[in-house]
């Protein structure tokens, strides 16, 4: 099993009912975000290309994060999801500088904090809540391993990319474009 | 023209607008800890060496020094932690992968070791000393008997230590500046020379003194060999590291890095012990401090601009 998702970013619309969505879902602290909305805009007047991308963890397949880690509290779960075990971090931040993509923060209760997929969610069979929530449809989510799932699908299909792919990191974060 | 534009307003806390994770404690613990990882060294290879007797302050009263450093750097470190009441779990871990896992375990072994080599000469400090109890006596018979068995794990040791506090910085891709493997062994020198310049300010022998002079101008020309190096690596890579090296290149850290590190840290205290190995009388400290302070700069300014330092996303 590998979890990924896909993001389209000609659908998007920047509405960042996503990043509500999670902050709601996974009571992310006031102040804080687990995923994110960026405009590229690429050009100059009149001609100009906007894209928008909801942003978060990349789970990535050579996760820095991981290979930091002194106690071993981040560490890949079932499908490749990156995840930090609350009572095993020492919150040294040592995760936190070793990301490309600046996606985990401290949480201020002390232990390190970032996009866990919501795999409280998809256990149950549900999708991730940014994904549940989003107006124009345009995140995918599924099993790369399953030929047949949404995310395996729209990636055979459309053109796409990764963010800082020359980082090493493998990110299972796609942007569709 | 592309602009980039985080439309959803992140503002995480010591991450944005540009990471800030890491303040005062963590290079002020690479220099501490790289410090001690210099006279430890030096203690054992000399003692090693059996030149105990010509460089006798080198080998029995600068190490008294170290587990002081140390035990500041580890209160340090502990202040960094932010989810403080967990750190046994480093104890609890081996994690390969990982140089803070590498460097808890060194830290563990290390500080121990330096409490036993000054306990093993605390004679020259207080002439009187008595241990008072009878297993102390006995243990201090047993690692006088193992000495040198003992001064070599205190050399291993001190080099992994002094080494570590740079590949801790060079293991993270994440950040430019830092993903360097010169770090290593520019972090190693840098403590080497402070450790040297320790014994400089402590020793009172001539001779021992001159040779503290002679190797500190050795390891500042090493640091700065590898300064060019680092550099000339960068300048050659990608765009990332062309834009890490123009922080020090005409950027916002060229004149703390060029003048305190570089000209006060470096040049003028080879100059100055140039001129103290001539003809000239130079307080001896003075060249010593220098190194000191920019043996301290270096982390400071590496640390903070390290996390300045981003990939072009």
């Amino acid at each position: 099993m590998r979890y990924a998702m896909a993001v389209d970013t000609k659908k998007c619309v920047g509405c960042s009912d996503c990043v509500v969505a999670c902050q709601t879902e996974n009571s992310v602290p006031i102040g804080f975000c687990r995923d994110w909305v960026v405009e590229t805009t690429d050009g100059t007047y009149p001609q100009l290309q906007t894209e928008i991308r909801s942003e978060r963890c990349n789970h990535c397949v050579n996760a820095p994060c991981v290979r930091c880690c002194p106690t071993g509290a981040s560490h890949y779960a079932e499908g490749g999801i990156v995840l930090v075990a609350h009572d095993k971090c020492i919150g040294c931040g040592a995760c936190i500088a070793s990301c490309p993509y600046d996606a985990r923060y401290a949480h201020p209760k002390g232990y390190v904090d970032k996009c866990t997929f919501c795999e409280h969610r998809i256990k149950v069979g549900m999708s991730p809540a940014c994904v549940a929530v989003c107006p124009t449809k345009c995140i995918y989510f599924g099993d790369l391993d399953d030929a047949n799932s949404n995310v395996s699908v729209v990636l055979k299909k459309r053109k796409h990319k990764t963010l800082i792919p020359e980082a090493g990191t493998n990110p299972q974060l796609y942007f569709l474009i | 023209m592309k602009e980039e534009l985080i439309v959803s307003g992140r503002m995480n806390h010591m991450v944005d607008p540009n990471l800030n994770i890491w303040h005062w404690q963590i290079p002020l613990y690479l220099f501490l800890g790289g410090m001690a990882a210099g006279i430890l060294c030096i203690a054992a290879l000399y003692y090693i060496r059996g030149r105990e007797n010509d460089y006798r302050t080198a080998v029995r009263i600068t190490p008294f020094l170290a587990p002081v450093l140390l035990v500041l750097g580890l209160v340090a470190l502990f202040i960094d932690l932010r989810h403080k009441l967990f750190f046994w779990q480093l104890y609890t871990n081996i994690r390969l992968q990982s140089p803070m896992s590498w460097g808890a375990w060194t830290l563990l072994v290390i500080t121990p070791v330096s409490f036993i080599w000054c306990a093993l000469h605390i004679r020259d400090l207080f002439p009187n000393w008595d241990w008072k109890y009878k297993w102390l006596k006995v243990l201090e018979e047993f690692f006088n008997k193992y000495k040198k068995a003992l001064a070599w794990v205190m050399l291993i040791y001190g080099i992994i230590l002094g080494v570590y506090t740079g590949i801790l910085l060079s293991a993270f891709n994440a950040r430019p500046l830092w993903n360097t493997s010169i770090l290593g062994p520019l972090f190693l020198a840098s403590g080497l020379s402070a450790g040297a310049a320790a014994t400089l300010i402590l020793s009172k022998d001539k001779e021992e003194r001159k040779q503290f002079a002679r190797i500190d101008l050795v390891i500042i020309g090493i640091e700065l060999f590898l300064i060019i190096h680092m550099f000339m690596g960068f300048l050659a890579s990608t765009q990332v590291q062309i834009d890490a090296a123009k922080m020090f290149l005409g950027g916002s850290y060229t004149m703390v890095f060029w003048i305190f590190v570089v000209i006060l840290g470096m040049l003028i205290p080879a100059l100055l012990e140039i001129m103290e190995l001539g003809k000239y009388h130079i307080p001896g400290i003075l060249p010593a401090i220098l190194v000191i302070f920019g043996s301290f700069m270096l982390r400071f300014v590496i640390v903070y601009a390290g996390q300045m330092s981003r990939w072009l996303y």
